[in-house]
């Protein structure tokens, strides 16, 4: 049972604002993610939780205590860091048995609990190893481990994964996920990568600059973007933006702008009303563009130049021009396109986003 | 195609000169021995004349019974039995091992508390880390002649202090008495000395990741368990490394003692160096003083080889 809360939780630093108003309610045995682009302040937040940072205003709250003034032993945390930080002149298993013995368990009980981490984590040929002999994924289980044999209140996670290569990145985060449904340890784990967020978090919180864009679970984050920050991080490849005129005609409205002009699709007509005659930003995903065929509406389509054709085996990316703009389009990996050959393109009418221009938020 | 080939050749010959078209020096050097002989050469030269030859003539001196103006003859372990039989020589052994023990083991402490108070953030840092370096900057003798100063019998500004703090009620005679003879020589050495365990401790320090301590901190780990566990075993090799060098060095330690004591009174701070001084300049026995001068090495080679294998041991760690 771990609840973990933030309030108004605010960092300064001399001349960074690093962290504002960040306002956080996790559940108990939930994994949440903080995604965002580098120096948006997930560190310091996590920091603040961990009792590593002070808080220049607002509350962390563990299980509805506040924490603020608590030393880090007392939070009952743990956390894995990103350089692993394993003591490097201990062995495994001391690195593992430090915890426990700095808070005087004994000797059985260490041992006991240092084996059923090794257990779980693969690493039992390695306790009696020093870390500089270990590989990076090896480390990064033994700084698993020395987390795990605590039975925490909660796990910190601050990029844990990012200094490993990408295939044993993706065997790790399976893990991570599998490790979490067993212990069911209530997690907050840091990192500047949106497939991680998306494919760890039971929610996602999306930060920027310093505050909060959007909390939301990974689908949510993805069909629903609150802005056109949360549009554009989430997604891979990212969401195309086009500038578009809002025109209305008999009724309806149209986006248009040079070489594109579609229909508003009607459940979104009357939230784009007040912005006839105005500018804004149009967004859509690439997998929601597709090669319009004989069936596709004509006032959801519009013609483009292909541009470059990427090949990625299950999906092919097209980079098309739209009047002067380029947009990504996902494609099947069976269409057979040239490059500069014109074609026709059809947007799906559920998905089309639009965001103000002003305050980049989602219309 | 004929100028493009002419284009690409006249860039190949700017990268490349061949061998013959390459100075003479420089080809001389492309020899990986001769080059490595030409950069050892003046540390060589330096070593032979300084080191080496003074340590081989004073072996030579040794074993003659030379003095001032007196050419010596040869006789053989005499001016070692000699010592070895010479009760002032046992005060001045003792003094030394006192003198770098209870020296060695203050200059520790206080650096590494010092080097432990730099490693933190707080203001006016780089000023005091500067300041600290004063007493190791000024020349030896001359910072031991304001000590002097300082301790003297009538003008002390120590006693001054400490009488008008009510500490002491009676003139403590610094110089004077045998024993606080032994004390100010080591409080001056300790003096000059804390600087240079502080700077190299701190350099040490600074090369353990801060991680540790917080990775340590989340382990439960209160302030003195962190330095226990984390920064202590991972300062050894240095410290290991700083105290050698320190040892060396008080343990043929002179300058200091010679100009605050002279060695008195009644030898009370003789050590190694400056007995050998008194017997072999003061005296003009140089023969002696040269013996008592070789018996130095022996223990300092003993005390050498012992850190340098505890080093190599927690190297490996
Ligand atoms: N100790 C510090 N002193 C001053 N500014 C700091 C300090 N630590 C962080 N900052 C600033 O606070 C902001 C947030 O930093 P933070 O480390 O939280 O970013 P992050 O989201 O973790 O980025 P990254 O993905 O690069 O790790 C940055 O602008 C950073 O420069
Ligand atoms: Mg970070």
């Amino acid at each position: 049972m771990a609840r973990v809360a933030m309030r108004s939780l605010n960092k300064k630093y001399d001349e960074v604002h690093a962290v504002i108003d960040v306002n956080l309610n996790i559940h108990d045995q939930e994994f949440v993610v903080l995604v965002g682009p580098s120096g948006c302040g997930k560190t310091t937040t996590l920091r603040m939780v961990a009792g590593l940072e002070s808080i220049t205003s607002g509350q962390v709250s563990i299980d509805e205590k506040v924490v603020n003034e608590l030393p880090p032993m007392d939070r009952d945390i743990a956390m894995v860091f990103q350089n692993y930080a394993l003591y490097p002149h201990m062995s495994v298993y001391d690195n593992m048995a430090f915890g426990l013995k700095m808070r005087k368990f004994d000797k059985p009980e260490i041992d006991k609990r240092v084996k059923v981490a090794a257990d779980i984590l693969g690493i039992q040929e390695l306790l009696k190893r020093k870390p500089r002999q270990l590989s990076g994924g090896q480390r990064q289980r033994v700084a698993l481990g020395r987390a795990i044999v605590r039975h925490p209140q909660v796990f910190l996670f601050d990029e844990p994964l990012s200094n490993l290569d990408a295939k044993l990145r993706v065997q790790m985060r399976v893990e991570l996920k599998k490790l979490h449904e067993r212990l069911g340890t209530t997690a907050i784990y840091v990192t500047h990568d949106q497939v991680e967020a998306m494919t760890l978090g039971d929610r996602v919180v999306v930060m920027r600059d310093g505050r909060v864009q959007q909390v939301g679970d990974p689908m949510e984050l993805y069909n629903q973007p609150a802005n056109r920050f949360v549009a554009g991080f989430i997604g891979s490849p990212a969401m195309n933006f086009a500038q578009v005129r809002i025109a209305a005609e008999n009724g309806s409205l149209w986006a248009e702008s040079e070489g594109l002009r579609i229909k508003v699709p009607a459940p979104i007509t009357p939230r784009l009303g007040r912005y006839a005659g105005m500018e804004a930003t149009l967004g859509v995903r690439p997998e929601d563009l597709r090669i319009a065929g004989a069936g596709d509406a004509k006032d959801l389509g519009f013609d483009v130049a292909i541009e470059v054709i990427e090949r990625l085996g299950s999906e092919i990316l097209l980079d098309v021009a739209v009047g002067s703009a380029t947009m990504v389009a996902s494609v099947e990996p069976t269409v057979t396109a040239r490059v500069h050959e014109r074609l026709r393109l059809a947007i799906n009418p559920d998905r089309v986003h639009f965001f103000d221009n002003k305050t980049e938020a989602a219309i | 195609m004929a100028t493009v080939g002419s284009v690409a050749s006249v860039a190949f010959k700017q990268q490349y000169i061949p061998a013959a078209k390459r100075g003479p020096i420089t080809r001389l050097l492309e020899d990986e021995r001769r080059l490595a002989f030409c950069l050892m050469l003046p540390t060589v030269v330096l070593l032979g004349l300084f080191i080496a030859y003074p340590f081989f003539n004073g072996i030579l001196l040794a074993v003659t019974d030379t003095r001032v103006g007196v050419p010596g003859h040869f006789v053989g372990m005499d001016n070692f039995v000699k010592i070895w039989n010479d009760d002032i020589f046992h005060v001045a052994v003792w003094n030394t091992c006192l003198y770098t023990f209870v020296t060695t083991v203050f200059k520790l402490a206080l650096g590494l508390s010092l080097a432990l108070l730099l490693n933190r953030h707080f203001r006016g840092k780089a000023f005091i880390r500067a300041f600290i370096l004063l007493p190791f900057i000024i020349p030896t003798v001359l910072s031991t002649f304001a000590w002097k100063w300082m301790f003297d019998p009538t003008f002390s500004v120590l006693n001054w202090m400490l009488f008008h703090a009510g500490i002491i009620h009676t003139r403590i005679n610094w110089l004077g008495d045998p024993v606080m003879a032994m004390v100010s020589v080591i409080i001056v050495n300790v003096w000059r000395g804390v600087p240079f365990y502080a700077i190299s401790l701190l350099a040490g320090l600074q090369t353990i990741s801060p991680e540790l301590h917080e990775a340590a901190a989340i382990d439960g780990a209160r302030a003195w368990a962190r330095f226990r566990h984390v920064t202590w075993p991972l300062l050894l090799p240095v410290t290991l490394v700083i105290v050698l060098f320190s040892v060396i060095q008080t343990f043929a330690d002179f300058q200091l003692v010679y100009v605050l004591t002279g060695g008195g009174p009644a030898n009370a701070t003789q050590l190694f160096a400056t007995y050998a001084y008194q017997l072999g300049i003061g005296t003009g026995l140089l023969s002696q003083g040269a013996a008592i001068s070789l018996a130095i090495f022996p223990i300092l080679l003993l005390v050498v080889i012992v850190q340098l294998v505890y080093i190599r041991r927690t190297e490996t760690l």
